[in-house]
């Protein structure tokens, strides 16, 4: 037992191994905390701070906290959800997020973490910034409007050799993650699908599949994100 | 005095537009414009997207008919995968986008028959302008209201069962389409709960043509002579001549009935078909090159299709439009009220086809889509609502689009709806010094009989509201009244 602690999560006991963090100690009891930078398999780092709950009232990214005995966790208080809603809010208007004509509407994390926050518009000025659409692959478009820099993608899409596909470019205000030109050109269809998949938005779409996948059937359009963990 | 009549904005029409007329001293009119006031920018801003974006973007220029754009620009993208123009698609594909595309074109006659048009036939031109709308028609006559909003629900419910929602859906995908039609949803669809049938549809679509006819017997000289001229007609008709509002040869005929355009593969529009632009409205004027500004331009729409198609390939249709047929001796209709007349029997033939499509097990087939080589260039047409539509574009070797031309079914009418404005404006308004609120809506009766979606026709921003403004000889403005 000696391996094994109890932390409170909205009030409700936990008994859960050492060395987890408060994310997979928390989705592995059926309570949800939303997510947009981590992935799975992925070390976390904690950069889009959507993750945060309070510990013992003080904030932190519960993607890359590690649990320890006796954590009172608050990840469903008011302030702790409007400390979400206004970071996806940031994220809509940092970029130019328009959902009618994405291809990614219904299976977008971004759009999803909005429906479930219940942001209906933003409370900050939209930014418009001027962004372009890299579409000299022949498998992949890299579409900087809708990129919420989450790292993804440079993080999960590599080659055999572990060399990356994505990378960041530039600084400050103008930071961009790009598609690597020669490696865009030689992308297998599998990677370029993955890639796609694990982009949370609509940056990375793999050309060819537009809007095959029918409304109704989309990931999100029958439940809202999260729900897999809750059931 | 001369003066200057502004109607400002134009009621109970899809958009923003205001109407100026213009008379002399002796109260003649002497000019009449329909105004589009509204500037929207779609063919530029989907430059740089990439086409599979076309169909779902480009539909937002409307919420009425957003199928009509995103069937158009579908059509356009299959050219260019390498489906080929209408035919290539699979069996199910082009069934299911024909339901989607009838299901609209019902919903949205519908719209503007009982909604929108309703209230003139029902209270009168010169009513009170409180009585005008679909709440005074409800009260008046509780059934047609009922039918006409639950009709247009059925439509809507077509649409949502073939693109995924009722507006703004992503059925059509370049090369086919992304569903077809489950059991359940045809089931809903044929037999659902009480009216929601299409047998009923078909039964009040009959009901709705009864109403205007009778109204055209009783008020048949208004009916015939308001804002009545000659033209040219253009439509798509299948390739035998029948009705087709989804695919076909482009066809026109002048106002005797001779064919001007001889079904041409819409593929070469542009060889065939000119825009002039003029510079006090964002609309351009299309006409026929060969025939010139002056003789080329047409009407398209409800009236011109059943003036240039050569049946109407459902039953019940079909003897519909051989009455229509027969009022003018088989010779093309230019009576500007007779376009609600067509635009009914159309609503019957929608309903006939949709009934008849719900029957086919073709729609339950999963071969949804075709691609080819893929080509640089295509051309999409249909019938939207309210007339001929085009999409046009060019996409580049990395996917992304280089080039739209839209030429809305709007904008085909420009001329006739301008034509129209100034023949009602002359009929109610000559020798008038003061300009009543009657004169002003029978000025917009007449713009209403061709269902204009100036919104769609300017690719848009600004109100809704008709502006009359009265000029003398010098532009100074005398009189000016808004409504809005």
């Amino acid at each position: 037992m000696a391996d094994t602690i109890k932390i409170k999560i909205d009030g409700k006991e936990i008994i859960t191994a050492k060395g987890k963090t408060i994310l997979e100690a928390a989705t592995d009891n059926g309570v949800y905390i939303p997510t947009l930078c981590h992935f799975p398999g992925v070390p976390p780092k904690g950069s889009c701070r959507i993750c945060t709950v309070k510990v013992n009232n003080r904030f932190m990214t519960s993607c890359s906290t590690p649990v320890a005995d006796g954590m009172t966790i608050d990840n469903n208080h008011d302030e702790i959800k409007d400390y979400r809603k206004s970071i996806v809010e940031l994220l809509f208007i940092s970029g130019n997020h328009f959902c009618p004509a994405c291809e990614k509407s219904g299976n977008c994390e971004l759009q999803a973490l909005a429906y479930r926050l219940g942001m209906l518009v933003p409370r900050f000025p939209y930014s418009f910034p001027n962004k372009e659409v890299d579409a000299s692959s022949p498998k992949i478009i890299k579409e900087q409007n809708r990129c919420i820099l989450c790292k993804r993608c440079i993080k999960t899409i590599k080659d055999k050799e572990g060399k990356r596909y994505f990378a960041f470019n530039r600084r400050g205000n103008h930071l961009e993650v790009v598609l690597d030109k020669q490696m865009g050109q030689a992308i297998s269809d599998k990677l370029a699908q993955q890639a796609m998949e694990n982009c949370p938005v609509g940056s990375i779409i793999y050309k060819g599949k537009g809007f095959s996948e029918p409304i109704g059937s989309r990931k999100f359009d029958k439940k809202p994100i999260g729900s897999s963990i809750e059931e | 005095m001369s003066k200057k009549i502004t109607i400002e904005p134009v009621t109970r029409v899809e958009g923003h537009g205001k109407v100026t007329i213009k008379l002399d001293d002796l109260g003649r009119v002497t000019e009449s414009r329909l105004h589009i006031v509204e500037f929207r920018g779609f063919e530029r801003f989907i430059q740089g997207r990439p086409y599979w974006e076309a169909p779902v973007l480009v539909q937002r220029l409307c919420g009425i008919c957003p199928v009509s754009h995103h069937l158009a620009a579908a059509k356009a993208l299959d050219v260019i995968v390498g489906a080929g123009t209408g035919e290539g698609l699979t069996v199910t594909g082009e069934k299911i986008r024909r339901l989607m595309h009838y299901g609209q074109f019902f919903q949205s006659h519908v719209l503007h028959f009982f909604h929108l048009s309703s209230p003139d036939f029902l209270f009168g031109i010169d009513a009170a302008p409180e009585l005008r709308n679909i709440i005074a028609v409800a009260q008046e006559n509780r059934e047609l209201a009922y039918q006409g909003i639950m009709m247009r629900k059925y439509g809507q419910e077509v649409i949502a069962a073939t693109a995924g929602k009722k507006i703004h859906g992503t059925g059509a995908i370049p090369g086919g389409v992304n569903k077809n039609l489950s059991l359940d949803e045809r089931d809903s669809l044929l037999k659902g709960p009480d009216p929601m049938s299409a047998d009923k549809m078909v039964e009040w679509s009959l009901g709705a043509l009864d109403f205007f006819k009778h109204y055209h017997k009783n008020n048949r000289e208004m009916v015939d002579n308001y804002a009545s001229f000659p033209s040219n007609h253009l439509s798509l008709v299948r390739k035998d001549g029948a009705l087709d509002i989804y695919h076909g040869v482009l066809r026109a005929v002048d106002n005797e009935g001779r064919r001007i355009l001889n079904d041409v593969d819409y593929q070469d529009y542009n060889h065939y078909i000119e825009e002039e632009v003029r510079n006090w409205t964002y609309m351009k004027f299309p006409y026929l090159k060969e025939y010139g500004r002056e003789k080329g331009w047409y009407r398209v729409g409800p009236l011109a299709r059943l003036n240039v198609c050569d049946f109407i390939p459902t039953p019940l249709a079909q003897k519909e439009f051989e009455e229509f047929k027969a009022y003018t001796k088989g010779k093309p209709n230019g009576m500007s009220l007779h376009y609600h007349w067509a635009r009914l029997i159309e609503v019957l033939h929608a309903a006939e086809v949709m009934r008849d499509l719900l029957n086919d097990p073709d729609l339950q087939g999963n071969d949804l889509v075709v691609k080819g080589k893929r080509q640089e260039e295509g051309v999409g047409v249909i019938e939207a609502p309210r007339g001929t539509l085009f999409h046009h574009y060019k996409v580049g070797d990395n996917d992304l689009i280089t080039m739209a031309n839209l030429i809305v079914s709007t904008t085909n009418n420009n001329e006739p709806m301008n034509r129209a404005v100034n023949a009602t404006a002359k009929a109610f308004m000559n020798g008038q010094q003061e300009i009543t609120e009657p004169m002003m809506n029978a000025v917009e009766v007449a713009i209403r009989a061709y269902d204009p979606c100036l919104s769609c026709a300017t690719h848009a921003l600004g109100q809704m509201p008709l502006e009359v403004t009265l000029v003398n000889e010098q532009d100074e403005v005398i009189d000016k009244k808004i409504k809005g």
